[in-house]
């Protein structure tokens, strides 16, 4: 299609405009966790790199990064391990009832965590199961496992039928299959799974903050508010403990940007 | 979480598992069971069972603590007549309008503009423009806190053009802190419902706006006629994921107002936490929480069914 330069030269301006509204917001936090946290430090100089170690130790983020690591990886493992096993056999065989029993997966996707907390905090006190890593990961894991399954049946459905029919004459069993080559061949859709479900554990908010009332399990965004709280004066430090946070996700988004994009995009799209 | 898949269509099945094999037939017909089994497990423990169990709870006047008495529909009456509840409710629909409808405005005109000329630097642009995405909603909640301070960014820029009289405490509003939440929404969506669209109009084959323009159509004709038309799925698929993302907007209302000043900014999920663990009354958060969750299967349905007449 042909354009008058004018045109073209308006939709960069489109582009730089809107680029700048939505980075704005995130540089100012960025540019405010170098400035000066006191007035002695203003006299020190104008770019303060050191107030990222001071909010590091003084909001006691090692503990609760450890913390956001440790439910990430439990959260993942197990998400990961059971949506491909269920998503294999969604996708790949035939049984009674796999239709209602996979809607019954699809459920999950849109029950938001308010409707469950409640009782699941109840229930699992009584059990004597709050402030444990399993109260915080285990609610997270039925969530993810929702999304996972669906996700996975999705990439079984589509692998060349001829490959699986192919195997099988050779005499693999279905979970040599699974295992030796439509899980290594899947690794694309695998790590698509694996950076949404890790951003979404890394970014949960309430699930921490309900099923650890001591705050033994505390993860980063939950110090991170909690450090809001109580540094209302210094908004260096806090603009700090902010980048600290966003930090895992943002990096490893920029390195595997196609995989966040796609699916966000394509896990609505698809079917 | 954001993803939400749009109806699941014909399901043809390719391959089965019992293949043959007739001397294992038994064990082979459970197999399947076998796979789904870990998943179903802690899938029916930890988001089954609970939502059964809200629905339970949701019929009693109970603190937590003590023994529950049964009320019925006790708790679904409060969410009509309590006023705070109400204006929770009320209040959810007004983010629907900044978290979806807004940026699927703001969307089709960007994404129409954008698609038309062929520009450099567009997979930039799409990176930038989806990290606020990515970014947990508390780091968004801070930037956005310390932009809208008294003393942040925005009042500062107000001033610098002369409009002293218009700057104020906005989160602390109670006129402006509803609508200044809300814009967090907008910036948060805006992005990722730009990305879709214009994946949805690059498929648009350009032959049809040719034959438009030799018809004599304008911009605005070609983009009611022919790209809005287009991309209903994308629009279809954009509202789903925002309005869903609105209405379990907590953290953002958590960290920036608290639902205050008074309720003027509080949402049907921040109420079940302040009713549940604040105030002890989990019967009542529970009815909330059920309410919240038919919301949101409701609209995506009728969203979707929108969607399907429309294009079919």
């Amino acid at each position: 299609m042909k354009v008058s330069p004018i045109e073209k030269f308006g939709n960069y301006a489109i582009l730089v405009a809107f680029s700048f509204l939505i980075v704005s917001p995130l540089a100012t936090i960025v540019i405010a966790a170098f400035a000066p946290a006191s007035a002695a430090d203003a006299r020190a100089g104008a770019i303060h790199p050191e107030n990222f170690i001071v909010a590091w130790t003084e909001g006691r983020f090692s503990q609760y990064m450890l913390t956001s690591v440790s439910v990430s990886v439990l959260v993942l493992s197990l998400t990961v391990v059971m949506s491909i096993l269920s998503g294999y056999a969604f996708g790949t065989m035939k049984f009674r009832g796999s239709n209602v029993l996979f809607y019954l997966f699809l459920l999950g996707i849109m029950v938001p965590a308010e409707a469950i907390i409640i009782p699941l905090f109840f229930d699992l006190r009584s059990l004597g199961l709050t402030d444990t890593i399993w109260a915080v990961a285990l609610p997270q894991v039925a969530q993810s496992i929702a999304f996972g399954t669906y996700w996975m049946r999705t990439y079984f459905r589509g692998v060349n039928p001829s490959i699986l029919e192919a195997a099988r004459v050779d005499g693999a069993s279905p979970w040599r299959i699974l295992w030796s080559i439509l899980v290594p061949m899947g690794r694309p859709a695998l790590t698509t799974m694996v950076v949404l479900i890790f951003m979404w554990t890394w970014n949960e908010f309430l699930i921490p903050l309900v099923m650890s009332p001591t705050g033994t399990f505390r993860t980063a965004p939950l110090a991170l508010a909690l450090f809001q709280g109580q540094y209302t004066q210094g908004t260096a430090l806090l603009a700090a403990a902010a980048v600290l946070v966003a930090l895992p996700v943002v990096i490893l988004y920029f390195f595997l940007q196609r995989h966040f994009i796609q699916g966000m995009l394509e896990g609505a799209v698809k079917e | 979480m954001a993803i939400s898949p749009v109806a699941s269509s014909s399901l043809i099945r390719k391959g089965a598992s019992d293949h043959g094999r007739s001397r294992r037939r038994g064990g082979a017909r459970l197999t399947p069971y076998l796979y789904i089994l870990p998943a179903l497990l802690v899938y029916a423990a930890f988001m089954l069972y609970p939502l059964g169990r809200a629905v339970h709870l949701s019929l009693f006047k109970w603190d937590g603590l003590s023994l529950a008495t049964f009320v019925g529909f006790g708790n679904y009456v409060d969410i009509a007549s309590d006023e705070r509840l109400r204006a929770a409710f009320g209040h959810a629909f007004v983010f629907v309008f900044f978290y979806a409808i807004l940026p699927v405005c703001i969307g089709l005109v960007l994404a129409s503009i954008l698609t038309r000329a062929r520009v450099h630097g567009l997979s930039i642009f799409r990176t930038i423009v989806f990290l606020p995405q990515v970014i947990a909603m508390v780091v968004v909640a801070v930037a956005w806190r310390q932009i809208y301070a008294p003393d942040g960014q925005l009042n500062t820029a107000l001033r610098a053009i002369g409009l002293d009289g218009l700057t104020r405490a906005w989160l602390g509003d109670y006129t402006f802190s509803l609508p200044a939440v809300g814009i967090i929404g907008t910036w948060v969506s805006t992005g990722l419902v730009t990305v879709l669209l214009m994946a949805g109009m690059a498929k648009i084959p350009g032959e049809r706006f040719e034959s438009a323009r030799l018809d004599g159509a304008g911009a605005i004709r070609e983009f009611f006629s022919i790209t809005v038309p287009a991309v209903r799925a994308e629009i279809t698929v954009a509202l789903t994921l925002t309005i869903v993302a609105s209405l379990k907007t907590f953290d953002l209302i958590y960290v920036t107002t608290g639902g205050g000043p008074g309720s003027s900014t509080t949402v049907p999920s921040y109420e079940v936490y302040r009713r549940a663990f604040q105030l002890g009354e989990a019967g009542s958060a529970a009815a909330v929480g059920v309410t919240l969750t038919l919301m949101i299967f409701v609209i995506s349905l009728i969203v979707n069914s929108i969607g399907d007449k429309s294009s079919s």
